[in-house]
């Protein structure tokens, strides 16, 4: 345990751990899926995996939203950063996610007008500032990030701001969900579910998964000791034959969730029929479009948009990695032909994508099978 | 990209309804807080941010927590900074 001498709470994260030994021991080994990136992140950063028993696996879902982007969507955006006039702005993980033929970056390189801002609110005063060009946010990012962007539109109507639209690909937490809930061979005992989103959703949404799933989820905070807690309220659970949704981040999170941003999304955005996730396939449901009432401001209706669907390359893995079904050190082109710097799938992209996270801290693991010196 | 990071607030109204002054680790710069108002915000409380919106209040010792936690996670903590500090591209 030499690794938890490191937690600022050390001396709480070794009870949760005695605690966790003790519960495991009395029960058939346990995965649990980690919805969130934010916790994969975490996970990997502090060895989480190495220290839990290990008749206790932790999968690794589909929640980082840069890491479900499509490489059509990417083409997409490039296409509308490329258009006669046009200024695109997106948050600065996007950069680098490739297309079927570039990325951004590469776009950038070659002349088109892209750049990072901070929020959707800093692309709306750009397009204020630069009125001969047409700014485009890229909008991508679960229920946390989609009512920024709803208030982005709301301002840009009320200030009548013409030269400004939205590329929107804001995707929901549920659907994915399900269609892993769904997906033939599932191998999962309870889910650790995403704390920040669940800030603005609240946890009634994910009452389907003990009720029609039979599977516990628990929303977790993003500190190890929260990480723990969450493990052991699953095992808990389930030593108790329970099964039901359970709140580990009460200090932040609640059961409602945040009236104001749902009102906000309801009034912003409709969802589309259905959506391409990278690796998942088409889910339906899963994702928000701009509502008719903003259509002016709808980059998907002002630009030509090629709507290309792209394959993932062969070489790939990332889907499999999303569903859990492969470990980032399985695939093929893990730290040989996908690494951080030259990323061939998402997962390698953002650092809460878990090739990413694993390729940085993977050295942390006892359970990792390969070497990894590639951080240094 | 979906985590959070804690952010004092320093002004409310800056800019007219739903805007901020918040402090992280030093920097300052304007926020919206239309997700958090029902609630009552006041000078010197916390909000957990995200891509420049307050997404809910905090309260000291959760913020503390969650920011000594942030500075451990490294690269993310990194970029959240960075991004906050950005001016407008």
């Amino acid at each position: 345990m030499k690794y938890v001498d490191e937690f600022r709470d050390p001396q709480a994260a070794r009870h949760l751990l005695a605690d966790i030994a003790e519960a495991a021991a009395d029960q058939p080994p346990r995965k649990f899926m980690e919805v969130c990136g934010g916790h994969t992140h975490a996970i990997y950063r502090h060895g989480i995996e190495a220290l839990l028993p290990t008749s206790i696996e932790l999968i690794h879902g589909p929640g980082c939203p840069v890491c479900v982007i499509p490489m059509g969507r990417v083409d997409d955006a490039i296409a509308v950063a490329r258009a006669e006039g046009v200024t695109m702005c997106c948050f600065g993980d996007m950069l680098r996610v490739p297309g079927g033929e570039s990325t951004l970056l590469e776009a950038k390189a070659r002349g088109a007008d892209v750049r990072v801002v901070y929020s959707p609110l800093d692309a709306l005063a750009l397009a204020e500032r630069l009125p001969d060009r047409q700014v485009v946010f890229l909008a991508v990012g679960f229920e946390t990030t989609a009512p920024s962007t709803a208030v982005t539109l709301l301002q840009a109507r009320e200030r009548g701001i013409e030269n400004f639209s939205v590329f929107c690909n804001h995707v929901t937490i549920v659907p994915p969900l399900k269609a892993i809930l769904d997906s033939p061979g599932l191998d999962l005992d309870g889910f650790l579910g995403p704390g920040h989103v669940s800030t603005v959703i609240g946890t009634r949404p994910y009452r389907f998964v003990p009720e029609q799933y039979g599977r516990p989820l628990v929303t977790a905070g993003f500190e190890p000791v929260d990480i723990l807690q969450a493990v052991l309220m699953l095992l808990r659970q389930l030593s108790e034959g329970r099964c039901a949704v359970e709140n580990q981040y009460r200090r932040v999170v609640s059961g409602d969730g945040n009236d104001r941003a749902l009102a906000l999304l309801r009034e912003v955005f409709v969802v589309r029929p259905h959506f391409e996730w990278r690796g998942l396939g088409f889910i339906a449901q899963s994702a928000l479009a701009v509502a008719p009432e903003f259509a002016p401001w709808d980059a998907e209706l002002r630009f030509e948009v090629p709507g290309v669907r792209v394959a993932d390359p062969k070489a790939c893995q990332c889907g499999e990695v999303l569903k859990g079904a492969l470990r980032p050190w399985e695939c093929k082109v893990f730290g040989t032909a996908c690494t951080p710097e030259t990323p061939i799938g998402t997962c390698m992209v953002s650092s809460e994508g878990a090739c990413a996270a694993y390729y940085n801290y993977g050295r942390y693991s006892s359970r990792s099978r390969i070497p990894v010196s590639a951080s240094n | 990209m979906c985590v959070g990071i804690p952010a004092q607030v320093v002004e409310l109204g800056s800019s007219g309804p739903h805007t901020a002054i918040v402090d992280v680790e030093g920097a300052q710069r304007e926020v919206n807080t239309v997700m958090v108002d029902d609630e009552g915000l006041a000078v010197g409380e916390w909000v957990l941010l995200h891509v420049g919106f307050a997404m809910s209040k905090i309260d000291a010792a959760e913020a503390a927590e969650t920011l000594a936690f942030m500075r451990e996670l490294g690269s993310v903590y990194d970029e959240e900074i960075e991004a906050f500090s950005r001016d407008l591209p």
